[in-house]
């Protein structure tokens, strides 16, 4: 059966709304909040630190460590238990691989930065808004970067493929195909990319094409943001 | 051949295009990337002839090898203290650089600087490491005392400073204060008066609000000078 | 005397009755309340913040059985995690007892022993399904006096909240649809944390002054003047005369905020 209206109505390379702020946490080194839709994801960064225990230091350069957590209220359904668990600690690691390609930490041999996401309201492009809020924070913190990330999640739903998949196309009953991707907007070079589901080759190609198209609006909202603190 | 894409002044943010093409140099936070000079940084453009510069508006510090900083002391051993100073890494005192007088091996360190005391000392050395070697031994490097210190963001250390150290030079005229200010961001202020004291610290939190806008000597001039009374005169 | 610089400046400031901002030393820094900053996913939520402190709390609700000592009443649970994200001194991993210290006795004791919630009035069938309350409170940035702004952000979440539908045959919440049912607050017990510093006694603290004291007690306070929650801290002891004047400070701020929440 073809899906031929989105639950909300979007037009299917629509993004939901974003807008972003920098220097949201005074005490952090850099900080970022990213709104998609209804999903709030902040992220500070904290670093050059010490990094214990020893054995993870590397030598050569500082180490990235993200750490990605939703708030026991942010889920749709019931509360969410405190702590790690496992899609977390698979998230914090993709978002580490997703941003790694654009720092230079050698400047920092054997520290850590840390970078924190919190989410406090989900409401589906959950992992894609905490990249994109923890890019913005490395960029607010002064860190080197070759260029920002954006993120955002695709998805193919029966024959139509979708822009920023909502929580009820996710649910979608007949299954569907979930693709995370994240972007270096500038080349179009990818960091981040994941699927569950079934697609052929031509519908990623064209996945990959509204990703970029939506990854440079995304990068231009986060750029507005960087400049926003100094053009008062 | 080679067009620039921003002008003098301009603010930046990382991934911006400065420039195409090969007749610039880049400089600072920028770089290039086959023929493209690229931002890595939000900061501000400064075009000199053929050298596109980035400067940073926000940078964690760097330690490098002259600079003069404020740090505090975390650890005491038999042959050096730790000090922290805002870096990953401590930096380290060792028994010979702790001061003019001689030090006698065996003698009690804490009895120089102490836990918690604050210092205004030289870096050495920055090894490839990036081990942290600082030395006590030259003028006006000892230990603080009295008077109050705050934090700012390492890269608006040249702002506050001004060139030639005239932005600091007339705070310190104006409101009769003593001031450090170290590389690492760390600013010692010492005033009899704690009014003029407090005046002092909302002159350097402005610059470093605001340490990207164009003017700023006239504008803190004029706060300055509103707050404390007195026309400013270099002296 | 310390030899901390930044520590001497505080204590020299509070001792000639001013503070690092400027503040009166009985002085509360400017107090932004938020509702419902989760509301599509949480039952209810607020945002507080205490100058720069800023704090989140959510409320989430569930239906279970009762405790066999309590058939006919539900309850709350209440939960702090000082966030890594707000403080370079705060770390990754389980509560720390700074945390666990905050939900025990400023949330969860303020709420219980002023009665300000009627746990009988929770229960749906006696013995068998009451409600429970989950509170859940996240520091977002610490700049002092994080457990004041988490008394307040946790009375504010539950002041937003709203039951979700319950399904009693089918024994299932329905969390996409709220009722218009709130959570009936009889008392809003309100603490605040008064430090001890050299002779002085000072409220909301930034965090240099905090690290400069020598003792605090946060004393949660209900309308009519009551105390409901005690908590000391602070490595120095305090006389029962300090007490009795951070009493009576607390009491009157409590007041001043209480209004913030009417």
């Amino acid at each position: 059966m073809p899906y031929n209206k989105r639950f909300d109505g979007r037009k299917f390379d629509e993004l939901r709304e974003i807008s972003a702020e920098v220097g949201v946490i005074p005490n952090a080194d850099g900080s970022a909040k990213f709104k998609i839709g209804k999903t709030i994801a902040i992220a500070a960064v904290y670093g050059p630190r010490v990094l214990h225990p020893r054995f993870l230091q590397d030598p050569i350069k500082g180490v990235l460590r993200c750490n990605y957590n939703m708030m026991s209220f942010s889920g749709s359904g019931e509360r969410v238990r405190p702590g790690p668990s496992r899609r977390s600690k698979e998230i914090s690691y993709l978002t580490e691989k997703a941003l790694e390609p654009v720092l230079d930490l050698s400047e920092f041999p054997s520290a850590v930065i840390d970078v924190y996401i919190e989410l406090l309201q989900t409401d589906a492009g959950t992992r894609c808004a905490g990249i994109t809020a923890a890019a913005l924070a490395l960029a607010d913190a002064g860190f080197p970067m070759k260029d920002l990330v954006s993120a955002v999640a695709l998805g193919r739903i029966e024959d139509k493929i979708v822009l920023d998949v909502s929580k009820e196309e996710e649910d979608f009953e007949g299954g569907m195909a979930d693709i995370p991707v994240a972007m270096l907007p500038r080349t179009g070079e990818i960091t981040l990319l994941q699927m569950d589901g079934l697609v052929t080759l031509n519908e990623l190609k064209e996945v990959l094409k509204s990703a970029k198209k939506a990854c440079e609006q995304i990068y231009k909202v986060q750029k507005d943001a960087l400049r926003a603190r100094y053009l008062k | 051949m080679g067009e620039l894409k921003v002008k003098d002044k301009d603010i930046v943010v990382p991934g911006d295009v400065l420039a195409d093409g090969m007749d610039f140099l880049p400089a600072g936070g920028a770089f290039r990337e086959g023929e493209n000079i690229i931002a890595s940084q939000v900061g501000v453009v400064s075009v000199n002839g053929r050298l596109l510069k980035l400067v940073p508006l926000n940078a964690k510090y760097l330690p490098k090898k002259g600079d003069t900083i404020i740090g505090k002391i975390a650890d005491v051993t038999n042959n050096c203290w730790f000090v922290e100073i805002g870096y990953s890494n401590q930096a380290c005192i060792p028994l010979r650089d702790g001061s003019m007088e001689y030090i006698p091996k065996g003698a009690d360190l804490t009895q120089y600087y102490d836990y918690n005391d604050y210092v205004v000392a030289n870096i050495t050395n920055v090894s490839r490491s990036k081990e942290i070697d600082l030395s006590m031994k030259g003028p006006g490097l000892r230990k603080l005392s009295d008077g109050r210190i705050i934090k700012v963001n390492s890269a608006k250390v040249p702002r506050i400073i001004g060139k030639q150290g005239s932005m600091i030079s007339m705070i310190k005229q104006m409101t009769d204060c003593r001031i450090i200010v170290g590389q690492n961001g760390l600013v010692w202020l010492y005033s009899v008066d704690p009014l003029k004291e407090a005046i002092a610290v909302e002159a350097i939190k402005k610059i470093e609000e605001k340490a990207h806008i164009q003017g700023l000597t006239d504008e803190i001039k004029v706060f300055l000078e509103s707050k404390v009374g007195v026309k400013y005169a270099i002296q | 005397m310390s030899n901390d610089i930044v520590t001497n400046h505080v204590i020299n400031l509070i001792d000639k009755d001013v503070r690092l901002d400027g503040r009166k030393l009985d002085q509360f820094r400017d107090i932004k309340i938020e509702y419902g900053v989760s509301a599509k996913s949480a039952e209810g939520s607020a945002l507080v913040k205490i100058g720069k402190t800023e704090v989140v709390a959510g409320i989430k609700m569930e239906v279970g059985e009762p405790y066999p000592d309590k058939l006919d009443e539900g309850t709350i649970i209440a939960n702090v995690e000082l966030l890594p994200l707000s403080s370079g001194e705060f770390e990754s991993g389980p509560p720390t007892i700074k945390s666990i210290e905050m939900a025990r006795s400023v949330v969860d004791r303020g709420l219980r022993e002023s009665k300000a919630i009627d746990f009988k009035k929770l229960t749906i069938k006696k013995g068998e399904k009451v409600w429970t309350i989950l509170i859940d409170a996240y520091s977002i940035n610490d700049d002092g006096n994080l457990a004041d702004a988490i008394g307040l952000a946790t009375l504010a979440a539950i002041k937003d909240a709203k039951f979700p539908k319950y399904d009693e045959k089918e024994e299932k919440i329905d969390y996409k649809e709220k009722t218009k049912k709130s959570i009936e607050l009889k008392e809003l017990p309100i603490p605040v944390t008064v430090l001890k510093i050299k002779n002085k006694f000072v409220v909301d603290p930034v965090l240099d002054e905090e690290n400069a004291m020598s003792a605090r007690l946060t004393v949660t306070t209900i309308e009519d003047g009551r105390i409901c929650a005690l908590q000391k801290g602070g490595i120095l002891p305090l006389t029962p005369e300090d007490i009795e004047k951070i009493i009576e400070l607390a009491t009157k701020k409590g007041k001043e905020l209480r209004k913030l929440l009417k």
